[in-house]
């Protein structure tokens, strides 16, 4: 588009009592070189509106830099159709956190009205990516309860999906029940299980497709674009699928590693799932010698919650034994003790658990079980101590149940078989127990493969009702997927974003340092070793960009060139320090934001950039600001290791490892690499930020002033 | 223009709303959310961390609210709520009642209403520990970022000083309740909860002994935007606590408050341990606890703060809190439902980790469907075209309510159709 740009500064929010902005409308149109500069008394107010739609209408203006508040804050009025809309935060970074009308801060002011202009200047209005027409099949890789009810929830909204199964049968571990734990208020009961109907209904939805004795073989492509190879029975079959849900299950925790709990010391000693299948033959019988049995103890956390085993708690176990002590009361008139450490019903669960303590053939007591034996007559001895029966306590039982846990399949298997060049499952299991859970609280369906979304107990240790719950859960955000990525949108966390990387491949040397940093396996590589970008696969983060040492990957609104203008714009005085900060737009700068409403004041001589991530930091940028003369470069971004707090996973983590490398670069020049440091913060760290500043412009005063400023 | 059966209408602002909201509407549907207080977020905006990552939740609302303000189907309505419901699944008609916030658009957050404002009113956001004026922004990170104006204790045209003060002509102390009709094709309900009323656990103390707090209290000490900067402080002296006691069930697992669990409490005071360990190194901690409920991965941080030498856990029903007489302290008395033994300790605060209380415990919803004896929503009794999520329906934390709101998206999306 052909741009015409206009610079519309803000006097309201004490703007204009702190600011000269005669010399801001100066810096636009003399140095910004703007064709069109104003000033309003309120721009944010309905005439001042009304006042730039005026100015869009008879001016032609169709780029605006707005000189006002941060762009966190009234958003939409400053967002006009069509228009490109710049905005330069002169109240939360300037007026609000700086001395009124003092030299300092209306210099800090004009910089910041140069940068904006230069970054006008250089970006586009966004345009949506337009890739080839995409397929909207999902696949549903696992056919227990979490599959088979993601494959309805996903034919439901009229999408088809094929379900593999591993298995010859549908069903999974739901299907092995002889019943299940209550999902209903009272929560009384058990329930008859709710797999075979699921499964009639998977079979009988035209929309769904069901392979079983099916692995996938292998999953290349991107989202809208995948052609997954399955395997059935040794007969491959290539389909065209748009997005996956990896609802792969579990195993149960290997009881063989259980010697200490009395596994294999009897036939007598099994697993829950063993009890199961004992139960659903209509009376608990003992494997030894048919009996019924009449007194069945149950161990709790039989693997679960133990460093030597499994280092979390399976959710399940407790209400399960619950539920089986159940079947003893109601199959064989037996009684039922429960040796457990916390008995963990959490929520609604509560009432089934009282409604089994008020049985009188239900023993429950907190204990640690020390030692399993063999009895004279074939019985179990399970000794406890620190009980509520007593320090030491010994029970006979019939039968004994291990109460074990489950392990995610992502343990032994990959399971999606990607052909990406970053490895064929999901990245960083080991940070989460080996499930392919999210990282993220307040985003639970996160992955680091687009269009891949993880739910049941392959995600997270859960029961057959989260399972369900899980199921819905990922298929929206399979289809929702679907749909950006057809609109050629990104999608989550920047689910509005409409640009997209944009390399320019003449200029590529292949060096493969975006395909090995991208965190989200996005960028593979062609026969000769060249990047390939799968644009579908892409979160936006800009980490390729920042990883670039050509500088050759752009977006439309944010590229090396952008920020690099921004710097080179900067008012560097011959004199003085003068520091440049480069911060994550999603924590940090709201962090700067909200030093400013709370009126905290700090060092005026630093100018701050936001970037979408630090990933997309270019050290480049670090060569353009001390050339230029400007003292000092502060990193402020998020918390990485192993609580991440960095949306685009890596982020924060990368920009860390890239100023790690810069040393070399700057001895070479002859300038001290502690000129450029990264303070990692979190959102609410507005406390922090003023020190913070403080200190680094300090640790700079002491290094010197940049050489570079007399050239 | 989406039809109007192509629209969702969410109640209630919180996490578990807000999935709902936003994945439905980055789904192809529009959505109407109805919040009943002055800002977005919920309940976890008044947190200072979430378990067990320890990260601020503003984090993840910063994304929210920017896929809102970017999202041009999606309209919401703060202060507002739901009086009437008639019609079918695809076919609702829906009053929403808007009460008056006496702030309009035009509002930039400069504080000058506030700064002006003669009044003082309860702060609860703070959940009482401090004051604020009339004129308020409820918090530093509130969305909207819009002051509001407390009818209950404003003077109105007879003060009117915030009306002269503000320059940006956003102050109507004449705005008058609104009334708005929707159509909409689905109903997805996530009220959330309420914090159980601490005063009726006579045994524990609350509001009569000092320096017994909520845990919620405790986290808006520890939050930087809170009454106290950030820093916990007990109440009666403003002294930082050496010992702190926290008893875990007050009011939750008990036949004569709430019978059931309510999920988060376990991790709540675990977490809140982390804080006062990080603020003091020094500091000592107990937990008094019928079971310790940390389910699935959340395993690992039990053991972290069980680890810590400074935290002792106590397995025992507290069975009363009282002042220890002549100071500030706080004795503890419990029985270790191990041994029988009687335990009493004495603390300089004492934190109650109370329960949630559905909404729809208080307030019942304009549509004709069931509770449970406790007041949560009884999904079966719910007509078609009508989801209950979160809290609501049963007690559950962040991760879950996030996982139930997306979950329910889908269930309104084919409430409409489909494709």
């Amino acid at each position: 588009m052909e741009k015409k740009i206009g610079f519309y500064v803000c006097k309201g929010c004490e703007i204009g009592q702190s600011l000269d902005i005669e010399g801001l409308l100066k810096v636009a149109t003399k140095e910004g070189k703007i064709p069109v500069c104003k000033e309003h008394d309120v721009l944010c107010s309905p005439e001042g509106i009304k006042f730039l739609q005026d100015e869009i209408a008879n001016e032609g203006v169709n780029t605006l830099i707005i000189a006002a508040c941060s762009p966190r804050v009234k958003f939409e009025e400053f967002d006009f159709p069509g228009c490109l809309t710049e905005r330069v935060n002169l109240r939360e970074l300037v007026v609000w956190t700086h001395e009124p009308n003092h030299e300092e801060t209306q210099a800090l002011a004009e910089d910041y009205v140069r940068m904006g202009c230069a970054k006008a200047k250089k970006a586009d209005l966004p345009e949506p990516y337009a890739g080839d027409p995409i397929d909207k099949t999902v696949l549903v890789i696992g056919g227990g309860i979490t599959g088979c009810t993601a494959a309805l929830e996903i034919a439901k909204l009229g999408y088809s999906a094929v379900l593999v199964e591993k298995e010859a049968e549908l069903g999974g571990y739901g299907a092995k029940l002889y019943r299940q734990t209550p999902r209903n208020y009272p929560y009384q009961v058990p329930e008859e299980p709710v797999i075979f109907s699921k499964i009639k209904e998977v079979q009988a939805h035209p929309k769904i497709k069901v392979m079983t004795s099916s692995k996938v073989e292998s999953t290349e492509g991107q989202p809208g674009l995948y052609d997954v190879v399955i395997n059935t029975n040794g007969n491959l079959e290539t389909i065209k699928i748009g997005a996956i849900i990896l609802a792969a299950g579990w195993r149960p925790y290997d009881a063989t590693k259980l010697g200490h709990l009395g596994y294999g010391l009897s036939p007598d000693v099994i697993t829950n799932i063993q009890m199961e299948e004992l139960a659903n033959k209509g009376k608990i019988l003992r494997p030894s010698d048919g009996r019924e049995a009449k007194r069945v103890a149950f161990i709790q956390c039989a693997g679960s919650r133990d460093p030597e085993h499994l280092p979390y708690c399976s959710a399940f176990c407790c209400m399960t034994s619950l539920k089986q002590a159940n079947y003893v009361r109601q199959l064989n008139d037996g009684l039922a003790y429960i040796i457990h450490k916390h008995m963990r019903t959490p929520g609604q669960y509560e009432l089934f658990y009282k409604n089994m303590q008020n049985d009188p053939g239900v023993m429950l007591t907190k204990g640690d079980v020390t030692e399993v034996s063999l009895a004279d007559n074939g019985n179990i001895y399970i000794h406890a101590e620190n009980t509520q029966l007593g320090e030491k306590v010994k029970f006979e039982a019939d039968l004994l149940v291990l109460a074990t846990g489950l392990v995610p399949t992502t343990v032994d298997d990959p399971v999606t078989n990607l052909t990406y060049r970053q490895g064929l499952g999901l990245p960083d299991l080991d940070l989460y127990d080996g499930f392919a859970d999210s990282n993220f609280i307040c985003f639970q369906y996160e992955t680091r493969r687009t269009g891949i979304y993880a739910a049941g107990c392959v995600r997270q240790p859960m029961d057959i009702a989260t399972c369900m719950e899980d199921a819905a859960g990922a298929a929206l955000k399979a289809v929702q997927c679907l749909e950006h990525t057809a609109k050629g949108i990104a999608v989550h966390p920047r689910a509005w974003d409409m640009t997209f990387p944009d390399p320019f491949m003449q200029r590529c040397t292949s060096c493969k340092r975006c395909t090995e940093e991208c965190p989200f396996g996005a960028i593979d590589e062609d026969e000769k070793g060249t990047p390939y970008f799968k644009i579908n696969r892409c979160r936006r983060c800009g980490t390729c960009m920042g990883a670039c040492p050509e500088r050759i990957i752009s977006f439309k609104d944010l590229s090396v060139d952008i920020v690099g203008s921004m710097i080179k714009a900067m008012d560097v005085p011959e004199e003085g320090f003068r520091l440049l900060g480069v911060v994550c737009e999603n924590d940090a700068y709201p962090a700067l934001d909200a030093v400013g409403l709370h009126r905290l004041q700090y060092d005026p001589r630093i100018r701050f950039i936001p970037i979408r991530c630090l990933g997309s930091f270019n050290l480049v940028w670090i060569a353009d600001a001390l050339s230029r003369g400007i003292d000092g470069v502060l990193l402020l971004g998020c918390k990485f290791g192993e609580d991440y707090q960095c949306h685009f996973a890596k982020g924060s983590e990368l920009a860390n490892e890239r100023l790690g490398k810069l040393q070399e670069t700057l001895d070479r020049l002859a300038l001290e690499s502690e000129r450029a440091m990264l303070v990692e913060v979190a959102i609410d760290d507005f406390d922090r930020i003023p020190k913070i500043i403080g200190d680094f412009i300090a640790r700079v005063e002491e290094i010197g002033e940049n050489p570079f400023k007399e050239f | 223009m989406t039809p109007n059966d192509r629209k969702i209408l969410v109640i209630g602002g919180g996490m578990s709303g807000l999935t709902t909201a936003l994945e439905a509407a980055e789904s192809g549907a529009q959505v109407v959310i109805v919040e009943r207080s002055p800002y977005l977020g919920g309940r976890v905006t008044q947190l200072n961390k979430y378990f067990p990552k320890l990260c601020p939740p503003t984090c993840g609302l910063e994304i929210n609210f920017r896929r809102i303000k970017t999202n041009p189907d999606i309209t919401f309505y703060t202060q507002a709520e739901v009086t009437q419901v008639s019609g079918q699944e695809g076919n609702f008609d829906v009053t929403i009642k808007v009460k008056p916030r006496y702030v309009n658009d035009n509002c930039v957050a400069c504080n000058k209403c506030a700064e002006v404002c003669p009044v003082e009113r309860v702060n609860d956001f703070n959940y009482g520990l401090d004051k604020n004026k009339a004129a308020y922004l409820p918090f530093d990170m509130a969305f909207p970022l819009k002051y509001v104006i407390d009818d209950s204790v404003c003077l109105g045209s007879a003060c009117a000083k915030c009306v002269e003060a503000c320059t940006y002509n956003a102050i109507d102390l004449a705005m008058q309740p609104q009334t708005i009709n929707v159509k909409v094709g689905a109903i997805a309900l996530a009220g959330g909860w309420d914090l159980y009323d601490a005063t009726k656990i006579d045994n524990l103390g609350f509001g009569t002994v000092k320096n017994v707090i909520s845990n919620m209290q405790m986290e808006r000490l520890a939050s930087p935007n809170g009454p106290t900067e950030g820093r916990i402080l007990r109440p009666s002296d403003g002294q930082e606590p050496k010992t702190v006691g926290f008893v875990q069930c007050a009011g939750s697992r008990d036949e004569n408050h709430l019978p059931y669990c309510s999920y988060i409490c376990c991790m709540a005071s675990l977490k809140q341990v982390t804080y006062l360990r990080e603020q003091d190194p020094e500091a000592k901690a107990s937990i008094f606890y019928i079971d310790i409920r940390s389910p699935g991965r959340y395993e690992k941080f039990y053991w972290k703060v069980r680890d810590d030498e400074n935290v002792q856990l106590i397995r025992g029903k507290v069975a009363k809190v009282t002042q220890e007489p002549g100071t500030d302290k706080v004795i503890v008395e419990a029985e270790d439902t191990t041994t029988g033994d009687k335990v009493r300790q004495t603390f300089d605060l004492v934190v109650l980790a109370l329960g949630m209380v559905p909404a729809t415990k208080a307030m019942k919803l304009p549509l004709n469907i069931s509770y449970t004896e406790d007041g949560f929503v009884i999904p079966a009794s719910l007509p078609p075209g009508v989801y209950a999520v979160g809290s609501l329906k049963s007690p559950l934390d962040v991760a879950k309510s996030v996982q139930e709101g997306t979950g329910a998206a889908i269930k309104c999306l084919q409430s409409l159709g489909g494709r």
